[in-house]
């Protein structure tokens, strides 16, 4: 055991797993986190906290992992290097192990371009395969960027994210490879809704003997309306939504079932693929339904994965 | 290699000069002629608006190359009308305003935006194409530099925004790492791109503190 989190303990006991992302609050309540924890304990054995995702201001991931670990709930701390240089993002990692975070989730970020501080600076010192390997230096060598020692131990499980579906679509597969050659423990997929694209890129990755060194998760985003798939679709790069899917949300009459449906079949559809050992929900502004698709999905009850194994 | 500037908004020009009554105008006949940004139309433009918004222009000229040291010579042999204006404005690139800053001993005002230095990609476009790091590893990247090329300047390939070779951040803008990948591809080099790019040294670039470099002569 690298951590020893639930989540890793789930992934490296062989098990389907099932995390969320809960975006923490632009303000400062406590509770709006405690309720996302209440709502996803049960059927999630991790739940992400993003950070300043879209490059909006909101609580940090730090605090909102612990939020989150004093729920109960093992927390995935989301770390972009868009805000952050090199000296702050090893100082964020070391006071999240202080703090009983084990999971650390390494992106880029969204640009700030798109934000609401679009005329913020862009640190971008270092980049997303940068900290992952940060992370196992700092891991396993015990050591920082510079090659300083960092003193006591660092339980970390190491996670990155790819886009099966954004270009080039062959580099896709290489840039996975450098991720697990950086350090990468597990990796969360933009969201799947080609799922003959995704299983595509999916057998280029098992060709390559990739879903031996990582574990993937496939990520869901649970639609609840057309407008949204369109507005995905239209305006959020790298995401591909099928005009099926639209046609389906356009002309049922009850949005949010047929959305629900939708997230379950892929759901079902993607735990077939070989190499996919998990799945990671994305319900931005959703969160209560994750519950519900788990369950119907069958994979309730989550695992009890004791400490020991 | 140009450096791109832009006008910056006459609102802007005109706050600055507030205090002033009277202003001397100094356009440049390098860069900002060839961008039509503080060529000679320009500066009696420039001349006209300002006049026009109740300032005395006591005179302008276009040094060739203002961020040269000749420009210390174009202020003396310039020196009558030079010598009444409270202000100069200067419709050069930073380098010519700093140049003025420097020998002209006088309150100096910018008149453009300067942007990048830029390569014209086609007539009448500005293309960004080196930042100055100071470690240049375009040996690597086929020539491209995905460091100002690149909206979040990645050393390891593309962002999960790249989409049909374009931006996420503007869909006019190429993807660097696309350009990168095609140009690799066609050289049967894509292998380069397996490896993992370690952390920029940013020290060498502005990060560093201002840079200052002694060439022997």
């Amino acid at each position: 055991m690298k951590a020893g989190t639930n989540l890793e303990r789930v992934l490296e006991s062989g098990g389907f797993a099932v995390t969320a992302e809960a975006g923490p609050p632009k303000g400062t309540n406590p509770k709006l986190i405690v309720r996302k924890a209440d709502t996803l304990r049960a059927c999630c054995d991790a739940v992400n906290i993003t950070d300043n995702q879209t490059a909006i201001v909101r609580m940090c991931s730090l605090a909102g992992c612990v939020l989150l670990k004093q729920q109960g709930v093992d927390p995935v701390m989301q770390m972009v290097t868009r805000d952050r240089n090199r000296i702050a993002l090893q100082s964020d990692v070391l006071g999240a192990i202080a703090l009983g975070i084990g999971n650390i989730l390494c992106l880029t970020g969204d640009h700030q371009k798109f934000g609401n501080h679009p005329t913020a600076k862009g640190v971008f010192d270092i980049d997303s395969i940068q900290l992952v390997r940060a992370l196992k230096n700092m891991r396993d060598d015990k050591q920082f960027i510079c090659g300083e020692p960092v003193s006591g131990e660092v339980p970390l499980f190491i996670g990155a994210v790819e886009n099966p579906f954004a270009d080039p679509f062959e580099y896709r597969v290489t840039r996975l490879a450098k991720k697990v050659k950086a350090g990468a423990d597990f990796i969360q997929t933009q969201a799947v809704f080609d799922v003959p694209k995704f299983a595509k890129w999916m057998r280029m990755v098992t060709d390559r003997g990739l879903d031996k060194q990582v574990h993937i998760m496939a990520g869901i985003i649970p639609i609840k309306s057309a407008g949204m798939a369109k507005y995905m679709k239209e305006s959020v790069s790298g995401v591909e939504v099928p005009d099926d899917i639209i046609t389906r949300l356009e002309q049922t009459k009850d949005v949010k079932a047929e959305g629900v449906k939708i997230a379950l079949e892929i759901v079902q559809e993607v735990r077939e693929i070989p190499g996919v050992h998990g799945i990671h929900f994305m319900a931005v502004g959703w969160e209560d339904i994750v519950p519900d698709i788990v369950g119907k999905a069958g994979l309730l009850p989550r695992p009890a994965v004791p400490a020991a194994v | 290699m140009l450096t791109v500037t832009e006008q910056k908004p006459l609102e802007e020009i005109t706050k600055f000069l507030e205090p002033y009554k009277k202003v001397y105008i100094i356009g440049c006949g390098t860069c900002p002629t060839m961008l039509h940004t503080g060529g000679k139309t320009e500066v009696i433009e420039m001349k006209k608006k300002l006049e026009a918004a109740g300032k005395e222009v006591t005179g302008w000229m276009v040094i060739p190359t203002v961020c040269d040291t000749l420009t210390k010579d174009a202020l003396v042999e310039e020196k009558k009308c030079v010598d009444p204006a409270e202000a100069l404005l200067i419709m050069s690139c930073a380098f010519g305003v700093q140049t003025v800053g420097l020998y002209s001993g006088k309150a100096v005002y910018p008149a453009l935006n300067t942007m990048f230095m830029g390569r014209e990609e086609s007539p009448g476009v500005f293309a960004e194409v080196c930042a100055q790091c100071g470690s240049c590893r375009l040996g690597r990247t086929a020539a491209i530099c995905p460091l100002v090329r690149c909206a979040k300047s990645l050393q390891n390939g593309p962002c999960g925004g790249s989409v049909g070779g374009k931006c996420e951040v503007d869909p006019n803008t190429p993807c660097a790492w696309q350009l990168i990948i095609d140009r690799l591809a066609a050289l049967g080099e894509l292998e380069k791109l397996e490896d993992i790019e370690p952390p920029q040294d940013w020290g060498k670039s502005h990060s560093g503190g201002p840079r200052r470099i002694k060439v022997e002569v």
